[in-house]
């Protein structure tokens, strides 16, 4: 069977979606569950300790996977929103809310570890540098985004005026990612390059990859269950989902 | 039709002046709550005057933006001028135009005299004008996309500030820095041209956005 023959829409049905997405929640959970251990093996056990920072150091393999994510996910979020406006398409939107909460988690994460890391390593908990000031920026984001759907009681007028907002909100995404290039500020620069060598130890990479791949399945995982409870939620008048749910 | 629209908005703006005039005392008001609770220090309220102006006219611009569309749609005005064939661009740019003339120049005109309260010198007053005429633009046109996407909504006033204030963030760094700059002597120009240039993204940018935003919300 060639690709060409698998009717890629068919899952756009909410209807096809839900029983494959069931199908998918446990195994990304175990997934998941295999990827923490070894990550936080690798992490905590085989890194070794940093010779300027000490053992403080371990927070980056929380921190890092914890941001990109939090960036990831929300442009993730604004390319869902917008084909769910563009194409009319229910799927994608509840995808796009499904996401929002995932992303805030993990944009909230990345600015707690931070700021824990920041204290030994800089002294202080916080600084109004152009990193954390822009991250600070995409959790507000995040809030807009969720109490804007949540405070509209049409799911289609929230599904779009959400889109919108996603949609400008990506204006923020660049300037996070290139803050340290632009700004000379305190936070550090990029250790990892894909063009050169980076700059870290090989254990340390692979600990920080393997938890980065970790919080990716669970990001999935979790969006899954999350957008099974939407589609029940909004569609509970729809006589498949009875009959699924039995 | 654009000027009509404007017309239209300032000749209703007229006829309902204390709304207007709440907006401005309630600026002139938050910033003379400064020197009050943080104490009559000449030093150090020349240090934070930039970002309490900014700050202020930050604020006294979200409590106006439910009102750019808010009344035309309960009317229903707003269906039928989006009704009419012009493009809905230019519409929406027309009641930006009047919001900024009606709540924001106010703000521009009454800032020098609140930073002689705090001491400023000539120089940096009329950097605050300048900075405020290009920045204040940008709280319309950005505040005019959050009031489109809030219309007819439970609690629309504080979703509104949700929205547009983090929006507004760039616009009230690089304002503020540049009368920061003006006061320091360290030369303000280059804050009021990242100023500008956030002015002509948002000019792009926003009145499209609104636009969209105000077809999803009417519909």
């Amino acid at each position: 069977m060639s690709t060409q023959n698998i009717n890629w829409y068919k899952y756009a049905a909410p209807a096809n979606f839900y029983p494959l997405a069931g199908k998918m929640v446990p195994w990304f959970t175990g997934v998941t569950i295999i990827l923490f251990i070894v990550g936080l093996y690798l992490a905590f056990v085989v890194a070794p300790t940093d010779f300027q920072q000490g053992e403080a150091y371990r927070i980056i393999f929380i921190h890092v996977p914890a941001a990109w994510m939090g960036m990831f996910l929300y442009v993730l979020m604004a390319i869902y929103a917008g084909i769910g406006w563009a194409f009319n398409a229910r799927l994608a939107s509840m995808m796009a809310t499904a996401i929002s909460t995932t992303g805030a988690i993990f944009t909230f994460i990345s600015l707690v570890t931070g700021s824990l890391w920041g204290r030994p390593a800089w002294g202080v908990y916080w600084v109004w540098d152009a990193r954390m000031t822009s991250t600070l920026i995409l959790m507000f984001l995040y809030v807009g985004f969720i109490s804007l759907q949540s405070s509209i009681d049409d799911p289609r007028r929230a599904d779009r005026a959400g889109a919108v907002l996603a949609l400008v909100g990506l204006i923020n995404i660049p300037i996070i990612y290139f803050s340290v290039q632009w700004w000379n500020s305190l936070h550090q620069g990029a250790t990892i390059r894909i063009a050169s060598k980076p700059t870290m130890a090989p254990t340390m990479l692979a600990a920080m990859l393997v938890l980065l791949g970790a919080c990716w399945v669970y990001s999935i995982a979790v969006v899954l269950v999350r957008v099974r409870c939407i589609i029940r939620e909004r569609e509970r008048e729809a006589p498949w989902l009875a009959e699924a749910i039995v | 039709m654009f000027s009509w629209l404007v017309r239209r908005d300032l000749i209703l703006a007229w006829r309902r002046r204390a709304d207007v005039l709440a907006t401005l005392f309630f600026f002139v008001i938050v910033v003379s709550l400064f020197p009050l609770g943080i104490g009559p220090e000449p030093q150090l309220l020349r240090a934070i005057a930039p970002g309490i102006v900014w700050v202020a006219a930050l604020l006294a611009s979200m409590l106006s933006l439910g009102r750019i569309f808010g009344n035309d749609y309960q009317d229903g005005t707003l269906e039928q001028i989006l009704l009419t064939p012009q493009p809905i661009f230019l519409l929406v740019l027309a009641k930006m135009l009047a919001h900024w003339l009606v709540s924001e120049l106010p703000l521009v005109i009454v800032a020098p005299l609140l930073g002689v309260q705090f001491g400023l010198s000539q120089n940096t007053l009329s950097t605050i004008t300048v900075s405020l005429l290009l920045g204040t633009p940008i709280l319309s046109l950005v505040g005019s996309l959050g009031a489109a996407l809030t219309l007819g909504l439970r609690a629309a006033n504080v979703l509104i500030a949700l929205l547009v204030l983090p929006l507004c963030i760039p616009a009230l760094i690089f304002g503020a820095g540049a009368v920061d700059a003006s006061v320091n002597g360290t030369g303000s120009q280059p804050w009021l041209l990242l100023l500008a240039a956030t002015l002509i993204v948002s000019l792009v940018f926003s009145p499209w956005a609104t636009s969209a935003a105000l077809r999803i919300s009417v519909e």
